[in-house]
């Protein structure tokens, strides 16, 4: 109780609501997870109907690759989780060092992401081009989604490197402190999201077989 | 123990265990898809993808440590999007 008090009061002096910080931050996530909802629901209804489709075009994926990023952007979000338990331990440079791993991480999926959909352009797997609407359509609506949603995903991971990365001036600035991290930590959340997305497009996309 | 305190921090062990066992996760899944289970393949997919965002809206989103209104926030959105593709399925299942 008392800690609680100590709590209001804190805030009353500097005038920071930080739970009210978070908690907008939540309200926004879940429209997130409504919009890719949306998304998912589609791929569910289509699945359903073209199973077959679906598992022939899931098998031209490249698996590797797509393990491969799975497991960078769980890192990346491991870095970003440290990066906020060292500033509220009021360890500047461990947070610096993990928030550049994090934006280092991102820059990489990005980089793979690039190569993965490289390969498929030039096999000609390109959203409306004659190859592709030559295909039956359970393929090209398969793909038309692996392009949709990869697509807005690697959206989000370049919005969170550029929100990380004003994390990272703020933390060397010491905008961001020991005392006041509800930035970073509202920061850390929307790229805890993106990897939640990602957790999901990994086994529906690579993994069909 | 300062369980119910909002300020509450995670230490760094922790952080690296969810990890670990994220890791884990993902090449279970990985291992998984490469075996022909039928229509199980799919279940068990889905199955691991949502131990794995447990433990990262838990841990590393603090939810666990959180106060009791978010959880309702996202219990409340999950159960919107759960009824949106069960009215959708009813529809496709049915028409």
């Amino acid at each position: 109780m008392s800690d609680h008090q100590d709590a209001v009061l804190e805030v009353n002096h500097v005038h920071r609501d930080d739970v009210g910080a978070r908690m907008g931050m939540w309200l926004f996530l879940l429209t997130e997870v409504l919009l890719f909802g949306g998304l998912f629901l589609v791929y569910a209804v289509y699945r359903y109907q073209y199973p077959d489709q679906f598992r022939i075009a899931g098998m031209e994926l490249n698996t590797s690759i797509g393990t491969l990023n799975t497991i960078i952007l769980l890192t990346s979000s491991l870095t970003v989780a440290i990066s906020i338990a060292a500033i509220q331990k009021g360890n500047k440079l461990l947070s610096v060092i993990m928030l550049s791993l994090t934006l280092v991480m991102a820059f990489m999926f990005l980089v793979n992401k690039f190569f993965e959909w490289e390969t498929k352009f030039s096999h000609g797997i390109i959203p409306g081009s004659k190859e592709m609407t030559s295909k039956p359509n359970g393929q090209i609506l398969f793909y038309g989604l692996y392009f949709v949603m990869t697509g807005l995903h690697a959206l989000h991971v370049i919005i969170g490197m550029i929100i990380l990365a004003f994390m990272l001036v703020f933390v060397i600035r010491n905008k961001i402190t020991e005392g006041n991290y509800v930035k970073l930590e509202n920061s850390g959340l929307y790229w805890h999201l993106v990897d939640l997305i990602w957790i999901f497009l990994f086994p529906l996309f690579y993994l069909v077989q | 123990m300062e369980a119910n305190n909002k300020e509450q921090h995670i230490g760094y062990g922790t952080y690296i265990l969810v990890w670990l066992s994220l890791l884990v996760f993902t090449s279970i899944t990985v291992t998984v898809a490469g075996v022909n289970l039928g229509r199980y393949t799919l279940f068990i997919a889905l199955l691991i993808a949502a131990i794995k965002s447990g433990l990262v809206i838990n841990i590393f989103m603090h939810i666990k440590f959180d106060e009791p209104i978010f959880k309702v926030f996202i219990a409340l959105s999950g159960f919107t999007l759960f009824i949106v593709f069960i009215l959708t399925f009813f529809d496709i299942l049915y028409r």
